[in-house]
């Protein structure tokens, strides 16, 4: 029990972590399955964050925050996709050039829209989203240790959370068992099998693009309109951007293992915000700046590729040049 | 004459920029034939299939399919006019089943599921109508390619093609693997479907076609009967003068041994056995042909050879040990110890396409003496006046040192690549498919160069996987199957369809 009421809080705040990390991770993996990197998750991602919290705060309603805030990562995505699959652009160059434009200009608006330092003004309740509390987690909660779980760890979240969360499964079933998913994979191993298939590579690869923009501008509100945040603040993402796409890869662009990649990262987010606890289970004190690298340290090793060798799609960052 | 042709093409016109790939081609295919499309590299034939199948659109010109005019603006089109393609490079995914490539593009509905079902009775039944019989759950890349090449007939079998068009499908077919595909293409044709065959190899055309049409350089030069002409006919048509169909040479006066490998292994970076206790001898004054389909270690060969891929083994040059691992195992220090190489793919191993022709002569030898100025500076005008004379000597058209690597046709730059190895006057030359997509004109000129080479008393390992290629050149002949070395023959002891079962990786003494 003891054990319980100390993890409790920090697995909340993992899934609560968690949560962009995973759409942004899912979005990578519509678009590199697809042939299409994206390094400018971060950027969109930042985009959707302030352009939620701006609408949803001028409007009250935060509704119109997200599809705003959407709308602003669809844009980014568009321009993605013109470079990179219409004019067959380098999709690093595309992608770095997002990640400029967004953190530049949505401090640039923000200044001049509220005039208060480059951040939008705090979001009421009204125009945030708010946890839910799950059917019988009130009554079951005194019910020993599925009680506290449940109330606790599984009810509380904001709907964006539990969105995130089914978009694994739905994700899954998308790419393995649909129409759409069989040509989605197809486009981002080798295109030219589509191609002489007679199925448009140019329109698949532009709708996973869209779908990853949808994705990152839901991980854009969460991070600015979802409690306990309460509005865009200056780089709020953090480098979210580029952490999910080490998940990405240490998941092996797998919609499962992607979860279980993004709650690593979101459990050690979580620590970093109880060093006290940690404290306690370990004994001793650990550096708090330590803590907070912890998930860049990761980063790092993920990508230097001491995880096992993970294979991404074969066609992956080539534009398509019809050839024989 | 009621019976309309299954294709009908009029005045089809063709260009790229500068070049008239297609220029004014009229053909005529009847149903349920087999139709040879031959001619050389370049001559446009692939250009027009893949007019056909909508992948590039004609400049001008129509297209018939059983007499009725069609527009054929993508293979959207082309296959629903029952046209099917079956590439040179097979258009697969790796990682999918042959079930999921087959359905891919003509799916039933949203879902899997389904599809897959139907799909599996579906192929079942063409399976055994045509004698095609695949796995369906296995993945293409656990596939060989005799079988991945099924696939790709499968595939425009059940999108309901009635023309098969296939573009050089015994390129990477050991020979018996290609009678394999010809009788099936016999079956489909004996079913009612038309068949057109692009290829560049006369026996093919022979052995199989029903009717021949002939293009050199954009243009359609002639059709005729098969049964009313002859090999010889054909080349002439293909090149425009009379073809030396062998290659002039004197019986080899080997002497010492200069190349010893003994028991020498690979294992790639997959973990792969790629080479298996391979050994061989190539001594001064021959010419020791290495056959096999392509991927049975030939490249690795090369490549430890060469100096770029590490072994365990010995290898020895002239009595000399050469290092396969460390510091000294690299193509430097091989082409310093009198070992050339002209790599098997010109565009990505022996040239640098953006670099001009001069810039190109030095590769290898940039530290060569003679195209230095001083300790810091190269001499870029000694460079440019060798790779002139080098150029002129080859035969390289147009001799213009200043031209990109790019800017030469196939036969060009394999000249290029050529020259710079003979030129350093090497006392082993290792060369990987010398004349891979080179016209006849420039495959006759190098064969010269070669045994001009092996009579000068240089040793020359040639890997090639053109038997005839093979058959025409080597003193001696090894052939390669899954990292062995299967036998050994002697040219005029032995005929490619003997080597075709050592290709195959069937050893029988026999032959």
């Amino acid at each position: 029990m003891e054990l319980l009421t100390l993890l409790l809080p920090i697995l909340d705040s993992t899934v609560r972590s968690a949560t962009p990390l995973l759409l942004a991770c899912l979005a990578g993996l519509y678009s590199e399955r697809a042939g299409i990197f994206d390094i400018g998750l971060e950027g969109k991602m930042l985009a959707s964050a302030f352009m939620s919290a701006a609408i949803a705060y001028t409007t009250g309603n935060v509704w119109v925050g997200l599809l705003a805030g959407i709308g602003a990562s669809l844009a980014l995505s568009a321009v993605h996709g013109l470079a990179s699959i219409t004019y067959r652009g380098n999709q690093l160059i595309s992608g770095v050039a997002i990640n400029f434009f967004a953190a530049g200009m949505a401090v640039v608006a923000a200044q001049s829209w509220f005039g208060q330092g480059g951040q939008t003004p705090r979001l009421t309740d009204e125009s945030r989203f708010s946890p839910i509390t799950l059917p019988f987690a009130e009554t079951l909660q005194d019910t020993p240790i599925i009680g506290p779980i449940y109330y606790e760890l599984i009810s509380g979240h904001t709907l964006l959370v539990y969105v995130a969360m089914l978009a694994v499964p739905l994700t899954w079933f998308v790419l393995y068992r649909t129409r759409f998913g069989l040509r989605l994979r197809a486009v981002g191993e080798n295109p030219s099998a589509v191609d002489t298939a007679g199925v448009s590579v140019i329109g698949l690869r532009f709708a996973a693009v869209a779908i990853c923009g949808v994705l990152c501008g839901i991980a854009g509100a969460q991070l600015a309109t979802a409690e306990p945040a309460a509005g865009f603040v200056k780089d709020m993402t953090a480098g979210r951007g580029f952490i999910a796409l080490a998940a990405l890869i240490f998941a092996k662009w797998r919609p499962w293992y992607a979860l279980f990649a993004c709650l690593l990262f979101g459990f050690l987010q979580a620590i970093a915000l109880r060093p006290d606890q940690i404290e306690l289970v370990l004994g001793f004190k650990v550096q708090l700046q330590l803590l907070d690298a912890l998930p860049y340290i990761l980063t790092v090793v993920i990508l230097a590729g001491f995880v096992g060798k993970a294979i991404p799609p074969r066609a992956g960052g080539e534009p398509y040049v019809k050839e024989r | 004459m009621d019976q309309h042709p299954a294709i009908e093409l009029r005045s089809i016109s063709k260009a790229f920029g500068m070049v008239q790939a297609n220029k004014d081609i009229s053909m005529r295919v009847m149903p349920g034939t087999i139709h040879g499309i031959i001619g050389e590299n370049g001559a446009g034939k692939s250009t027009l299939m893949s007019i056909l199948y909508g992948f590039y659109k004609a400049d001008s010109g129509e297209i018939f399919i059983n007499g009725n005019k069609t527009l054929i603006p993508d293979s959207q089109a082309a296959i629903a006019a029952g046209i099917g393609m079956v590439f040179q490079h097979f258009k697969l995914v790796e990682n999918f089943t042959v079930l999921e490539n087959i359905i891919l593009g003509v799916e039933d509905g949203r879902f899997l599921r389904p599809s897959l079902k139907k799909a599996q009775a579906e192929l079942t039944q063409l399976a055994n109508e045509y004698d095609l019989h695949v796995e369906p759950n296995a993945l293409i890349e656990d596939l060989g390619v005799g079988m991945l090449q099924r696939v790709e007939i499968l595939k425009a079998l059940y999108r309901k093609a009635d023309i098969l068009i296939l573009d050089e499908p015994t390129g990477v077919l050991t020979p018996g693997e290609a009678d394999q595909l010809f009788r099936i293409l016999g079956r489909l044709r004996d079913e009612g479907k038309t068949i057109i065959l692009i290829t560049h190899k006369l026996r093919e055309i022979m052995d199989i076609t029903d009717t021949v049409s002939v293009m050199r350089r954009g243009e359609m030069t002639a059709t005729v009967k098969t049964a009313s002409t002859s090999p010889e006919a054909l080349a002439e048509l293909m090149v425009g003068r009379k073809v030396l169909m062998k290659v002039d040479k004197a019986a080899a006066q080997p002497g010492d041994s200069v190349l010893q490998v003994i028991g020498l292994n690979v294992t790639d970076e997959n973990g792969v056995h790629r080479l298996k206790d391979v050994s061989l001898e190539v001594r001064a004054g021959e010419i020791l042909g290495l056959a096999g389909v392509s991927g049975n270690g030939q490249s690795e060969l090369l490549e430890v050879l060469g100096g770029y891929r590490k072994a365990t083994g010995t290898v020895t040059l002239s009595g000399e040990k050469i290092p396969l691992t460390g510091s000294g195992a690299n193509g430097q220090s091989r082409r310093n110890m009198g070992i050339s190489h002209v790599p098997e793919d010109r565009q990505r191993e022996g040239l640098i396409m953006e670099f001009a022709a001069w810039e190109n002569i030095p590769f290898g030898y940039h530290n060569a003496p003679e195209f230095q100025r001083n300790r810091l500076l190269m001499n870029n005008k000694a460079v440019r006046t060798e790779t002139a004379g080098s150029m002129e000597r080859f035969d390289v058209r147009p001799p213009d040192p200043r031209l990109r690597a790019s800017g030469f046709s196939g036969g060009n730059q394999q000249k290029i690549v050529v020259a710079r190895e003979i030129e350093r006057n090497p006392d082993l030359l290792l060369v990987g498919q010398p004349t891979r997509g080179v016209d006849i004109g420039a495959i006759e000129f190098i064969h010269q160069q070669i045994i001009a080479l092996r009579d000068q008393g240089k040793a020359i390992l040639l890997v090639s996987v053109e038997l005839d290629e093979i058959m025409a050149l080597s003193d001696r002949i090894a052939v390669m199957f899954d990292g062995r070395i299967m036998g050994e023959r002697l040219p005029h002891e032995t005929d490619v369809k003997a080597l075709g079962l050592l290709m195959a990786g069937i050893a029988k003494e026999a032959a």
